[in-house]
C-alpha cells in the first residue's frame, strides 16, 4: 500500500497547472487527495507528476454572484458543509454535505475534486447536475464554461480536456421565497458508497402548489440522471404520493442502471423511484415550513 | 525534497521523497508511532491526526502537502509529561479501548469534535467517530469515553461557585 514514486510540483497558479499538464501525459492534479491517493496506494493510478493545486490563491472560496454561488475548485468540503452563504442560497448541496465521505476526508476533500473525479455516487456531483450548475475550467489561458449535464460523460469519466484544470462551479440560486430540499439515498454503512441516490429542491406558492422543481438520481446508473418529466408533472400541485411515485417510476422504467455485487440493476432501479418520492416528499415539507 | 513541519508545535526538517506519506513521515522520519498504519488507502482512520485542528487521515496526504500547517498527533494532546489529556482519562476510565490500535485516531477524532462542539449529542459522537474502525470495543465505551470527557470538560469551564 505504498504509491510508486513520483514528481511533486506546487504551481504559482492555473495557467502553469496547465502548462504542466500539457507537458507531461502522466501529470495528474491534486487537491483534496482522497480519491487519487486511495487509488494510488493500491496502485490503480500511477501519476507521473502530482500536481498540487491547493495553496494556488484565489481558488477557494465561496461567494454569491448574481443568481448564483460559485464555489472555487480547490474549497474543502468542511468549509462548505459550514459556510453561511451555502446554508442559506444554496440547501440542497448544504443538505447533502454531511453524506460525503466522512468527517476526516471531508476536511481535505475539495468539491472541485469530486465534481471531476466524476463518480456518479458522489453526492456534489449529484447536486450539481440537479440544479444544472455550470463548471468554468482553465485551459490554453482562456476559460470554459459547461453545463454540469454535458459535464458528465461516464463513471470517472468527465468533457475535462487532458491539458485543463477546474477552476470554479457556479450553482444557480432559485429566488422564489419558499424553496425546499429533501435527499436520501441508501448505502451499506454511513457515508459509504451510494447504491442509489436521490435530490429534490421544490419551490411552493402561497398555496403549497408546486411552481418549480427540480429531481435528480444518483449512483444508480453511468451518470447522475435529472428527472425532468417528474419535475414537470409536480408543476401546479400538491404534494400527493401516488402521483408522485407513479410519474417516478415511469420516468424510471428505461433507465439502464448499473449492477454490481452489493446491488442489481433491478433493485437500483426500485429503490430509485422510493428515494425520488422521499426526497419529494422532504422538500415540499421543507418549503412548506418557510413562510 | 526538504519539507518543514509544525508537529505538536514543534519545528522538523525532514528530508522526504514525494510518495512518503505524513503516516511513514511521522512514523518511520520521526519516530511519533502514535499514528497506527492500519489500511493506507483511507479507509480504517487509524492514522487519524490533526491538521489546524481538523481530524484528517495521514495516510492520504503525502508529507510534501504539509509544510506550512500545524499538526497534532496523539503524542502532542497530554498537557505534561506523565498526564493524560480529559479525553485520554474518560478513555481509561470507561475501558473505550482493548487491543488500542483504533485507540489514538479515536482520542483525536474526538478531540476535533469537542474543540468545536462541547456538547455534542450522542448522535454527533457516533458521527465523528463514524470514519473510525474499532473491531474490539463495539463503540459502545469508546461514545461513553467522548461524552463523559465532554461533560468534564465542560465543567472545567463552569466558574467555581462559593
Amino acid at each position: 500500500m505504498k504509491p510508486a514514486a513520483f514528481e511533486y510540483s506546487r504551481p504559482a497558479d492555473i495557467d502553469e497547472v496547465c502548462a504542466l499538464l500539457a507537458a507531461d501525459d502522466g501529470a495528474r492534479v491534486i487537491a483534496g487527495g482522497q480519491t487519487l491517493v486511495p487509488l494510488m496506494a493500491m496502485r490503480l493510478a500511477r501519476p507521473s507528476r502530482l500536481i498540487d493545486i491547493a495553496r494556488i490563491p484565489g481558488l477557494a472560496f465561496v461567494r454569491e454572484e448574481g443568481n448564483e454561488v460559485v464555489v472555487g475548485a480547490t474549497t474543502r468540503q468542511h468549509v462548505v458543509e459550514s459556510d453561511p452563504v451555502v446554508r442559506a442560497k444554496l440547501p440542497l448541496l448544504a443538505k447533502v454535505m454531511p453524506f460525503v465521505g466522512h468527517t476526516a476526508t471531508r476536511a481535505r476533500g475539495t468539491v472541485g475534486g469530486s465534481l471531476v473525479n466524476g463518480d456518479p455516487a458522489a453526492e456534489i456531483v449529484l447536486v450539481a447536475v440537479t440544479l444544472g450548475a455550470a463548471l468554468i475550467w482553465r485551459d490554453g489561458g482562456t476559460n470554459h464554461s459547461i453545463a454540469a449535464s454535458d459535464f458528465f460523460l461516464g463513471p470517472m469519466v468527465t468533457a475535462l480536456p487532458l491539458t485543463a484544470c477546474l477552476a470554479e462551479a457556479r450553482f444557480p440560486v432559485w429566488p422564489e421565497p419558499r424553496v425546499g430540499v429533501g435527499f436520501h439515498e441508501v448505502s451499506a454503512r454511513q457515508s459509504d458508497f451510494a447504491f442509489v441516490s436521490a435530490a429534490a429542491q421544490i419551490a411552493l406558492d402561497a398555496d403549497g402548489r408546486c411552481t418549480r422543481a427540480a429531481i435528480g438520481i444518483g449512483a444508480a446508473t453511468a451518470v447522475p440522471l435529472r428527472l425532468d418529466a417528474v419535475a414537470q408533472a409536480l408543476q401546479g400541485q400538491r404534494y400527493d404520493e401516488t402521483k408522485v411515485r407513479e410519474s417516478a417510476k415511469a420516468a424510471l422504467a428505461d433507465i439502464e442502471p448499473m449492477a454490481d455485487l452489493h446491488a442489481s440493476a433491478e433493485y437500483r432501479k426500485r429503490v430509485a423511484a422510493t428515494m425520488a418520492v422521499r426526497a419529494i416528499a422532504d422538500a415540499y415539507q421543507d418549503a412548506a415550513r418557510r413562510a | 525534497m526538504k519539507v518543514e513541519l509544525d508537529i505538536n508545535r514543534q519545528k522538523h526538517t525532514v528530508e522526504v521523497e514525494p510518495r512518503l506519506s505524513l503516516l511513514d513521515c511521522l512514523r518511520d522520519k520521526l519516530l511519533l508511532i502514535g499514528a497506527h498504519a492500519g489500511c493506507e488507502h483511507g479507509v480504517c482512520g487509524a492514522c487519524t491526526v490533526l491538521v489546524d485542528g481538523a481530524a484528517i487521515r495521514s495516510c492520504l496526504m503525502f508529507a510534501v502537502q504539509a509544510d506550512g500547517v500545524a499538526i497534532t498527533t496523539i503524542e502532542g494532546l497530554s498537557p505534561g509529561p506523565g498526564e493524560l489529556s480529559p479525553l485520554q482519562d474518560a478513555f481509561c476510565e470507561t475501558h473505550g479501548m482493548q487491543c488500542g490500535y483504533c485507540t489514538p485516531a479515536m482520542i483525536l477524532a474526538a478531540h476535533a469534535l469537542l474543540s468545536k462542539n462541547a456538547s455534542p449529542t450522542r448522535e454527533e459522537i457516533v458521527d465523528a467517530i463514524s470514519g473510525n474502525i474499532c473491531r474490539c470495543t463495539g463503540y459502545a465505551q469508546i461514545v461513553e469515553a467522548i461524552a463523559l470527557a465532554a461533560e468534564r470538560m465542560r465543567g472545567q469551564n463552569d466558574p467555581v461557585r462559593p
